[in-house]
């Protein structure tokens, strides 16, 4: 028989929000878990009513989806809370906005809706920009084109079990290169498969296919997530919820 | 320009490490005040890795302490991880603060906090990275002046060619004076440059500077005389001490990282010193006498921290936390004002008692509940009593079962290894106490699977304690031992499986003992060993055994000692100390005796309860005992 505490069990969960937010600045370099555990003390100092597991060991119930890479930036990551009292979505982004680190920013807050499906079956796509500093438009566009004419381009990953072959180009659903103040930039759209392809394994595939090799580490941002559909394009993945609550407003209580 | 970032020229190489969040600064409660309106810039530094030093006490307090006078500015640095560190040295980018990313040796003082001496290696490392002269000597005065503070600052010999001054006892008020000294001598133009500045830091009450006292030695290798080269020094210097801790509420605002650190939890000290007596116990002698805070005060500061912070653990910290004079009525207030909210208070490991348990029940009424830990520290009842930590083994084995009873079902035993008069059956006796705790528990809870960790590290002899003439056990004495012990846990696997064993090899000891009660000889052992490439030797997997034992032969020989000269030897009664010129407030009569009574095996008693003034440190130092209880209550918290 499983052991349970003592006492009633906590509340259960009354609300679901999703929330968009980005990693700027000097915390591009956080990882993932760097990012939960300072969300979670965020979440704490904003007093925001979470909702607990039950259990010996109760955990706020956050879920998070598909993180950005260690060193990579982000406009759009996502995770979902459920809480035990019901909150109004924009006053709980300002308040939680305002307990978090200046360069993690709270873009949009907004209330899960009934029956419209999870969060993580709306993103199986990645947008990303990729600056490449001392790298010229002329040296971008003929290795990004050698890189699409390729069906398979295998470069080494380092993965928890050791370096491992990976198909970068099968993951690259488009890419195309551009210039901005002298710097070359790499626009991609890449879908996330198992194992990850990464802004990282898509330059080291330019490295393979076109010896390209900046002189100056990449800098990678996450421009949006979201469902990539047939026309190529990746659709926002709060956009049902959001549609779903300007048709029923009013009834939310304050935080 | 000094004090310029150097952000721009580091962020490149962030890119290529592991774990670069623990170089860019920014947690929360941190601070990067202006350059240019400070007239002092300490530079603040834990000499281990980020995850390590990021939660210590000491520098968080000192951090804030300095930042919040007007005229100080003072910002964090730690080891340098070896990926970045070469990284580092190929582009030129100095050891740097993790606040505003500026140059350590910009700044007028780095104070380098030593909680154990493996760090020292990595202060030669920063020195390096820092472009600061490894030498004390060979600085000017346009280099920082390199302090080095802690419990290991109680004898700072072995490094003393490398620090300029070391602050003994508390930091709270000697880093003022230490400020004021500097932006005095600043002010007036830098006059006698470097020396002058560091005869002015001499005088401050509880600064030692190594360069104004000479050590001479005997043929036989032991100490002939310290004597001091200037009469303006002080003979022996002093400790610090703070009283009434109250007063000095900090951390105010802990640093909370993003990273992952050693401790995810806030720290409230709730006393400092210890008068129970352990003989081993270096923190315990050195810190005297003991000063509660008091209940309201703990409970602002608990308050204050949660909500400066959002961590949902807060330990309640001191050297023997369930002998605070309010413990209970802290425990069951702080409880009932946390009630439904997630947050868990705990205790660092307790002595074994069982209103420990019940401490424990109260505290983790709100939220996680983890295991409970005891020290017993020494395996027998008669190394208790040389050790002067005495419990019985039924007080022992009932204390445990009533912790499986109230529902912890997992336990951890501390013990040390290699004490004084230790025999191999002193050992083996942890085996039979922990199968013995593990059937009680079985019988008390009705459970099969409660289990008990024992963890098990050498003892190392340190200065100022009774066992400072100790000979240090042998590598593989400690070796032998843990080895017996277990096979003797493992005898019998229905038992053996709910015990878990935990133990470090006794060498990194050794060499710990080596630095711990080494003299200014040793110095050159630390720098060749660093010049050989080591550092991070508090970690096994950059600790070489081989590379420090062949320093130290080499080293050494030219002046007729060796390593185990300043580890297994035992020392006899008028031996000069590498520390005797350092004043931790303690007689040293005092602790010779107390060192032959633990021969014999007998007991002393705790001074809070029987009035004593025989170790020396009251009333000579103007500090006194100070506990409660003070008949105050936790009021409410207001909502907001």
């Amino acid at each position: 028989m499983a052991r349970q505490p003592d006492g009633p069990p906590p509340p259960p969960t009354v609300q679901k929000l999703r929330i968009r937010y980005a990693k700027r600045g000097r915390l591009r370099f956080a990882s993932h878990r760097d990012l939960a555990r300072t969300l979670e003390r965020a979440l704490r100092r904003a007093q925001v009513p979470m909702a607990f597991s039950a259990g010996f060991s109760p955990h706020p119930k956050i879920s998070y989806l598909g993180a950005a890479p260690t060193g990579a930036a982000s406009e759009a990551e996502y995770l979902e809370i459920g809480v035990a009292e019901r909150c109004d979505p924009e006053a709980l982004r300002l308040a939680l906005d305002a307990a978090l680190p200046p360069d993690v920013v709270v873009l949009e807050c907004v209330e899960a809706g009934d029956g419209l499906g999870s969060l993580a079956d709306r993103i199986d796509a990645s947008v990303w920009r990729v600056e490449l500093p001392g790298v010229t438009l002329a040296e971008l566009a003929p290795a990004v084109e050698a890189f699409l004419a390729a069906d398979v381009v295998t470069v080494a990953k380092r993965t928890k079990n050791g370096l491992r072959d990976v198909d970068a180009r099968v993951a690259v659903a488009g890419a195309s290169a551009a210039e901005e103040a002298g710097c070359a930039i790499l626009h991609m759209v890449v879908r996330q498969v198992t194992p990850a392809v990464r802004p990282d394994d898509v330059l080291a595939a330019l490295a393979a296919v076109a010896d390209l090799r900046p002189p100056l580490p990449p800098r990678a941002v996450r421009a949006a997530q979201g469902r990539l559909d047939d026309s190529g394009t990746v659709a926002d993945p709060l956009g049902p919820d959001r549609a779903a609550r300007t048709h029923c407003q009013g009834e939310h209580a304050a935080v | 320009m000094t004090g310029e970032s150097l952000y721009p020229v580091l962020e490149p190489l962030l890119a290529q490490i592991q774990k670069p969040i623990q170089y860019v600064g920014g947690e929360l409660n941190a601070q990067v005040k202006p350059w240019d309106a400070a007239a002092v810039h300490w530079a603040l530094m834990y000499p281990d890795a980020y995850e390590v030093g990021l939660p210590n006490q000491g520098v968080m307090i000192l951090y804030e302490v300095l930042n919040e006078r007007p005229d100080a500015l003072a910002e964090r640095t730690y080891a340098v991880w070896p990926d970045l560190a070469g990284l580092m040295r190929a582009n030129g980018v100095p050891q740097f603060t993790v606040d505003g990313h500026r140059a350590v040796a910009d700044f007028d003082l780095l104070g380098v906090s030593f909680a154990t001496e493996l760090g020292y290696t990595n202060l030669l490392e920063a020195l390096d990275l820092a472009g600061i002269p490894l030498h004390a000597v060979d600085r000017d005065e346009t280099h920082p002046v390199v302090v080095a503070g802690g419990h290991a600052a109680f004898n700072p010999e072995p490094v003393s060619d490398f620090v300029d001054c070391a602050v003994l006892g508390d930091g709270e008020q000697a880093v003022g004076d230490i400020t004021d000294v500097v932006k005095a001598w600043k002010a007036e133009g830098r006059p006698g440059g470097r020396t002058e500045l560091l005869a002015r830091l001499a005088r401050v009450d509880g600064v030692y500077v190594p360069r104004f006292y000479a050590v001479s030695y005997r043929a036989d290798g032991a100490i002939a005389a310290v004597t001091r080269t200037r009469d303006d020094v002080p003979a022996r210097v002093g400790k610090r001490t703070v009283m009434d801790l109250d007063e000095w509420p900090y951390p105010k605002q802990p640093l909370v990282p993003m990273a992952e650190s050693v401790h995810e939890r806030m720290s409230v000290e709730i006393f400092r010193g210890c008068t129970r007596g352990c003989r081993f116990c270096q923190a315990g002698m050195i810190t005297r006498p003991v000063r509660e805070r008091t209940i309201t005060g703990i409970g602002s500061m608990v308050d204050a921290g949660l909500r400066a912070t959002g961590y949902e653990e807060v330990g309640l910290l001191s050297l023997s936390s369930a002998d605070h004079s309010e413990i209970g009525q802290l425990a069951k207030e702080l409880a009932d004002r946390y009630e439904g909210t997630n947050t868990s208070l705990s205790l660092p490991s307790t002595r074994v008692d069982a209103f420990n348990v019940t401490l424990a029940n109260e505290l983790s009424r709100n939220g996680r509940r983890s295991g409970l830990t005891f020290a017993p520290e020494g395996g027998s009842e008669r190394i208790r009593r040389v050790i002067n930590k005495t419990v019985s083994k039924e007080d022992l084995v009932r204390t445990v079962s009533t912790a499986y009873a109230n529902g912890w079902r997992q336990v951890k035993l501390y013990f040390m290894c290699g004490l004084p008069t230790e025999t191999d059956e002193d050992v083996l006796e942890i085996a039979e106490l922990a199968v013995e705790v593990i059937r009680a528990g079985r019988e008390a809870s009705g459970q099969k699977d409660v289990r008990c960790t024992v963890s098990i590290g050498g003892f190392v002899p340190k200065p100022h304690t009774p066992f400072q003439w100790a000979g240090q056990a042998s590598a593989e004495t400690i070796d032998n031992r843990l080895r017996l012990l277990r096979q003797a846990i493992n005898a019998d696997r229905r038992i053996g499986r709910s015990i878990g064993l935990r133990y470090h090899d006794g060498k990194p000891g050794v060499i710990e003992g080596l630095l711990s009660r080494g003299d200014r000889r040793v110095g050159r052992v630390i720098e060749r060993v660093w010049r050989d490439g080591g550092k991070f030797d508090g970690w096994s997997e950059h600790f070489s055994f081989d590379r420090w034992t062949t320093a130290a032969a080499e080293e050494l020989a030219a002046f007729g000692v060796d390593l185990d000269w300043f580890t297994t030897r035992e020392r006899t009664e008028h031996e000069i100390l590498p520390w005797d010129h350092l004043d931790s407030g303690l007689d040293k009569e005092w602790l010779w005796e107390d060192w032959q009574e633990a021969l014999s095996e007998e007991e002393v008693a705790d001074c809070r309860w029987t009035p004593c003034y025989d170790c020396g440190v009251c009333p000579t130092n103007g500090t006194e005992i100070q506990i409660g209880p003070t008949g105050r209550s936790l009021l409410p918290l207001t909502v907001v």
